[in-house]
């Protein structure tokens, strides 16, 4: 006598720890078993795009900080940077160095707190995100120092940055990028070979190459796929040509590269920080002259970069007014959530969770 | 360096192959017209030497007489990029053919375009609101809407 089963709908979220936000996933089950998983979003939507229409260009900067608010520093620099590839704005030698050396000290952080969070939906409660926020509360302290802020910074500004660092930052980042190695190492002691992580993110949610690629998939997502493709080599983005680093790249695209990508990534950016402080110059200016009711010309630009997450743009019109005729966000972890059908069927609803919290989302972004 | 290609040699190119596809590619971009562009995709994608094989931004911008729907495409593998641009006129009924199959980054963009300026991607699987709820009236990114 055989049964007749249908299938079960879960719905997960809005409000759920492992959903880092408000993010609803509604889950269709066999059993235990994953069969179909569809994403809704919205719950964060806030209408910067809109809102951007009725603003000057610099009012805008504060908005790019409720992106990603774990990585608030990339942001304005992707924004600002769009502005200023529309408007022919030079940067400053300085204020290019202190740009990096921030974007790179806010990748650190961001990978941290990914990690950490992904170790947190594996089942490693608290322990290990706890010694993440060891080292990012050295960064956010850091970050401080250079805005007031501790986590919307609102320090860049269109043709540099809002001021020039206080005497206590440089010395700060030298200390931090010194200790950090040995950090990494703790991390790797406690994770990389931990029998309890193996199990349960290897070979966990694999996106294959081909699909990553067809999805648009960016960031530690599509190189852990085996893509060896960053913006910061690709296409070099302000004066990222003058550093020597690497990428890091995985194989197969299960949970366990995607945290692997992200740790090797962080090492990376230690490395480029390293170089950022021998070469940054020691004075000049930190800011263009722009006026504050400044019109670029007509016309459009689409300014890049290689956020902590992926492939971040801002696709610009201007119709030579104070505010921008058309400002679109180009978030990386949109897209990246495209793959979650693909990666999550099959397994697992615990799995399901694993391979959601390896994706590395968050929702400021994806609503915007 | 990601180089941008030449639009216009491109679209002489496309044109041969798609006639009346490409509409002008003097001002950095290719236009092309909205009733090919799913052909267009697919020739761009896998003709050789182009292999636009990684769809980054897609959006939309109302100019009021015409919404404009640009395409950003990379090659990962040749390194090269190209902006892709198509026009709707009118403000009601609006429908553009969906480049899903093609690219699969196009999916909640297109559900994103849908949801803010109206605009129907026909051919695509899932159409509905993504950031708005079902329901919502209006569609908030277009100029006139306040």
């Amino acid at each position: 006598m055989s049964i007749q089963t249908e299938p079960f709908v879960l719905n997960i979220g809005p409000q759920h720890p492992s959903t880092h936000g408000v993010f609803r996933l509604r889950a269709v089950l066999d059993g235990e078993v994953v069969v179909n998983v569809e994403p809704v979003v919205g719950y964060l939507h806030r209408g910067i795009e809109k809102l951007a229409e009725g603003r000057t260009y610099t009012q805008n900067i504060p908005f790019t900080d409720r992106l990603d608010y774990l990585s608030s520093m990339t942001n304005n620099l992707a924004y600002c940077l769009a502005v200023e590839k529309l408007a022919g704005i030079k940067v400053p030698e300085r204020a290019e160095y202190i740009r990096i050396i921030c974007a790179e000290v806010m990748r650190i952080s961001s990978h941290l707190m990914a990690v950490g969070f992904f170790l947190n939906d594996l089942g490693a409660l608290m322990t290990p995100v706890l010694y993440m926020w060891r080292e990012r509360e050295k960064i956010v302290d850091m970050f401080e120092m250079v805005s007031g802020q501790r986590l919307l910074y609102n320090y860049m500004r269109i043709g540099g940055v809002s001021q020039d660092l206080p005497e206590e930052f440089l010395p700060a980042v030298k200390k931090f990028i010194a200790e950090m190695p040995r950090y990494i190492e703790e991390y790797d002691q406690l994770l990389a070979k931990n029998e309890i992580v193996l199990v349960r993110s290897k070979g966990v949610g694999i996106l294959p190459k081909e699909t990553a690629v067809s999805i648009g998939a960016s960031g530690p997502v599509l190189r852990a796929s085996g893509v060896k493709w960053d913006i910061r080599k690709a296409d070099p983005y302000s004066i990222y040509d003058r550093f020597d680093f690497q990428i890091p790249t995985g194989e197969t695209g299960d949970c366990y590269e995607r945290y692997w990508v992200r740790m090797q990534e962080i090492r990376q950016s230690i490395k480029i920080v390293e170089q950022a402080l021998k070469q940054i110059p020691e004075k000049g200016s930190v800011c263009t002259d722009v006026p504050q009711f400044f019109r670029p010309p007509r016309g459009e630009a689409y300014g890049y970069i290689e956020a902590p997450k992926g492939n971040l743009g801002f696709y610009i019109v201007s119709d030579g007014s104070i505010a921008p005729y058309r400002l679109h966000i180009f978030p990386p972890t949109l897209i990246n959530i495209t793959a979650l059908q693909d990666m999550a069927r099959g397994w697992k609803v615990a799995d399901l969770i694993i391979i959601f919290g390896s994706m590395d989302v968050v929702l400021g972004e994806i609503d915007r | 360096m990601t180089v941008a290609l030449n639009a216009e040699e491109l679209g002489k190119k496309i044109n041969e192959a798609i006639p009346g596809s490409a509409l002008s590619g003097d001002k950095g971009y290719l236009l092309i017209d909205s009733k090919s562009i799913a052909q267009v995709a697919d020739y761009l994608k896998i003709t050789d030497g182009l292999e636009f094989d990684y769809l980054t931004v897609m959006t939309a911008i109302d100019y009021l007489e015409y919404f404009e729907i640009i395409y950003r495409l990379v090659s990962l593998k040749n390194n090269h990029s190209l902006i892709l641009k198509t026009r709707v006129y009118g403000r009601e009924n609006l429908s553009v053919p969906s480049v899903v199959k093609t690219w699969r980054s196009a999916d909640y963009q297109e559900r994103e375009i849908f949801d803010l300026f109206g605009i129907k991607f026909e051919g695509h699987p899932n159409l509905k609101r993504l950031l708005l709820w079902e329901g919502f009236q209006g569609h908030p990114l277009r100029r006139d809407y306040i």
